[in-house]
């Protein structure tokens, strides 16, 4: 009994190794900007794999009768088929024209500049090495990991504080270059719940691989109340607390150059940390966020992804300050 | 001097050609285009072989998550230059080998119509390669506090990742000067192959019976000598901005970094067709010979005039406007199509 549920696991546990999960595969589209771009792609992946058949039976048909074997002459060239040179100039002009066709329309419908008027508008811009989101209508600030209402409209307007950036959510639509000076836009209505992650999909220097980020849909009451929550100032730690000595600390160390917590710091540098202790992970989508990390990324930052802004501090916290400082950044949800 | 004046006797003519230098000597020295053609294919397949090392330790890293064979620094030099590599030190080199060793022969030449400058073209060539891997274990030299500064900005380098701000040590540096150096050699070779093919051809071979390899090359060589001027000057925009504080490619200063990918895609594209007509040449030689038959269709001029256009294609995610695709990039000014829509944040 116990061995054949053992077995049974293990054949299950190699199932879920063939269907994944594959949380950024393109193959399985979640919003209406994704399913455009996935229905071009599997009407061009049919129009090749005709292609494909189509030449590799005409070369298998020409191998297989005109190969050489014993006393029989070389067959004799054909040259000069008028009709046939016709088709086979025709055909990939005709071909062409179903596959240029359908990619221009798709081109346009995912523009992401003709939205209706109700659509949440998010704005981001890209920073090496992470997100920065901004709800202009709503007034919320944050980073790495962007909450939309499900089913609903959102615009996202795409820019860049350095260097060339693209914003990539694969299951929710394609990638969009983040350009120092230019506004780029995609817009979505994502299909279903969930948390999906993403990255940046242009080369940007050293922690380019590690320059991640997330979508989560959420249901409408959710998003509201995360709204809520993030409109709110940051929350007061409790007297005599660590997180109280941890805000002392953080307020006069080098963390307010950088960061801003609203009414502590107002440092742009780096992620606004106003509500950091409602997020999942830090450091760009890379750890989740919990005391270890949390601590670690704040002793030594640069081991942890390198090239990062965040420098270890000179002369560095203690360990007591550093609890400290992750209690006071828990505290913050 | 008498021997000037009258010319040689075919005997004296014989023993001037076997009594010139031998063994090593005689191959730093060459003019003959067969040896070029040599020394450019061993070349290029030495560097083939560590632009193939390359991709190994590419690979070996990615093999498991969180890889630490290299660091992340060194991760993005052995993919920049594993693709700088391959297309200007191996590809374009090997057709360069192909063209050196057959072109005389198919059109009935003695050699090219500039042999020094072929020769002088191979060594600027081989100079620019060593030029471009000596960053592999030159950063000693300044103080980088490890021993590889090879380039790190991609093989197609985009502004402006390539600033001194955001990229301040000598790595790309080394890639502009790199680029520059084997741009000479890439001209150089470019104008020669054109005046052979067009000046050297023995009698009645018209240009309508050029052999299809040589169609190939000409049109390669007119790519080459239209894209690569393109690219010298996107390239000494970066050097002007990264030595001289110009801002070719600065959003601040009301440039855009945009303006690279136009004058990059601009040579990028052509460079694919400078990659692949010389091996499309080739096979359109071997196939027809080995089934004994003619090649049907010659249509492949038109791939020279559509080559330039496709450089529009690139700007798919950068979103300029699908009208400007059709656009001949002639007419276009340096200025983006994609500036009009832009908006301040």
């Amino acid at each position: 009994m116990l061995r054949s549920r053992w077995w049974l696991t293990s054949a299950a546990l190699a199932l879920l190794g063939c269907g994944g999960p594959f949380p950024q595969s393109t193959l399985a589209p979640r919003s209406d900007f994704a399913r455009a771009t996935d229905v071009l792609f599997r009407d061009i992946f049919w129009w090749a794999a005709a292609v494909f058949v189509v030449v590799e039976l005409l070369l298998i048909i020409a191998l297989v009768r005109f190969r050489h074997r014993e006393g029989r002459a070389a067959p004799r060239p054909a040259h000069g088929h008028t009709i046939l040179e016709i088709a086979w100039t025709l055909a990939p002009a005709v071909i062409l024209v179903f596959v240029a066709v359908p990619t221009v329309r798709t081109i346009f419908t995912t523009a992401g500049e003709d939205i209706p008027p109700n659509a949440l508008k998010v704005e981001v811009v890209g920073h090496q090495w992470w997100w920065e989101y901004k709800y202009p209508d709503l007034g919320i600030a944050t980073a790495n990991e962007m909450h939309v209402p499900v089913g609903k409209p959102v615009q996202v307007a795409i820019t860049s504080a350095d260097v060339i950036h693209s914003f990539w959510a694969p299951v929710l639509g394609g990638k969009r270059d983040a350009i120092p000076g230019h506004v780029n836009y995609i817009a979505f209505s994502a299909d279903s719940v969930g948390d999906y992650s993403g990255q940046c999909a242009e080369f940007c220097g050293a922690s380019h691989g590690n320059m991640r980020l997330r979508v989560l849909v959420d249901r409408d009451s959710a998003f509201q109340a995360w709204v809520d929550e993030q409109k709110g100032g940051p929350a007061t730690p409790p007297k005599a607390s660590l997180a109280e000595q941890g805000k002392a600390v953080f307020s006069r160390s080098a963390c307010i150059g950088c960061h801003t917590i609203q009414g502590v710091s107002p440092g742009i540098i780096g992620p606004n940390l106003t509500h950091v202790g409602s997020r999942i992970t830090v450091a760009a989508g890379l750890f989740p966020n919990d005391s270890a990390h949390l601590a670690s990324w704040i002793a030594d930052a640069p081991s942890l992804k390198p090239g990062v802004l965040m420098t270890r501090m000179k002369p560095p916290l203690t360990d007591a300050d550093i609890a400290a400082v992750v209690a006071y950044l828990q505290s913050l949800k | 001097m008498s021997q000037r004046a009258a010319p040689a006797a075919p005997a004296a003519l014989a023993a001037q050609m076997t009594h010139g230098p031998t063994g090593l000597k005689a191959w730093l020295t060459t003019t003959d285009h067969k040896r070029i053609g040599l020394l450019y294919f061993w070349t290029a397949f030495g560097f083939f072989l560590i632009g193939g090392i390359e991709a190994l330790m590419i690979r070996a890293q990615l093999a498991q998550p969180n890889g630490h064979l290299v660091s992340a620094e060194t991760y993005n030099q052995l993919f920049t230059m594993h693709g700088t590599t391959m297309v200007f030190l191996a590809l374009m080199p090997l057709s360069a080998a192909f063209f050196n060793y057959i072109i005389p022969l198919q059109i009935g030449a003695r050699d090219v119509a500039f042999p020094r400058l072929n020769a002088f073209s191979y060594w600027v060539f081989l100079s620019g390669g060593l030029f471009l891997n000596a960053s592999w274990l030159t950063g000693p030299l300044f103080h980088a506090g490890m021993l590889n500064v090879a380039p790190d900005g991609g093989w197609f380098g985009y502004a402006n990742l390539t600033e001194r701000q955001f990229s301040p040590g000598p790595n790309i540096d080394f890639w502009l000067l790199g680029l520059q150096i084997l741009g000479i050699a890439s001209l150089a070779a470019g104008f020669n192959f054109i005046v052979t093919i067009l000046n050297l051809r023995a009698p009645g071979m018209k240009m309508m019976r050029l052999p299809t390899f040589t169609w190939m090359t000409l049109v390669t060589q007119f790519l080459i000598i239209t894209a690569f001027p393109v690219i010298t000057v996107a390239l000494v925009f970066v050097m002007f901005d990264r030595f001289f504080g110009t801002h070719f490619y600065v959003h601040q200063a009301g440039a855009t970094p945009l303006l690279w990918q136009h004058l990059f895609w601009l040579f990028g594209h052509p460079e694919v067709y400078i990659l692949i007509l010389p091996a499309m040449g080739i096979v359109s030689e071997v196939l027809p010979t080995f089934s004994a038959s003619r090649c049907s269709a010659t249509r492949w001029w038109c791939t020279r005039a559509s080559s330039s256009g496709s450089w529009a294609g690139a700007c798919g995610a950068t979103t300029c406007s699908p009208w400007a695709w059709g656009r001949s990039p002639t007419r276009c000014s340096p200025r983006p199509p994609c500036s009009s829509r832009c908006r301040p944040v």
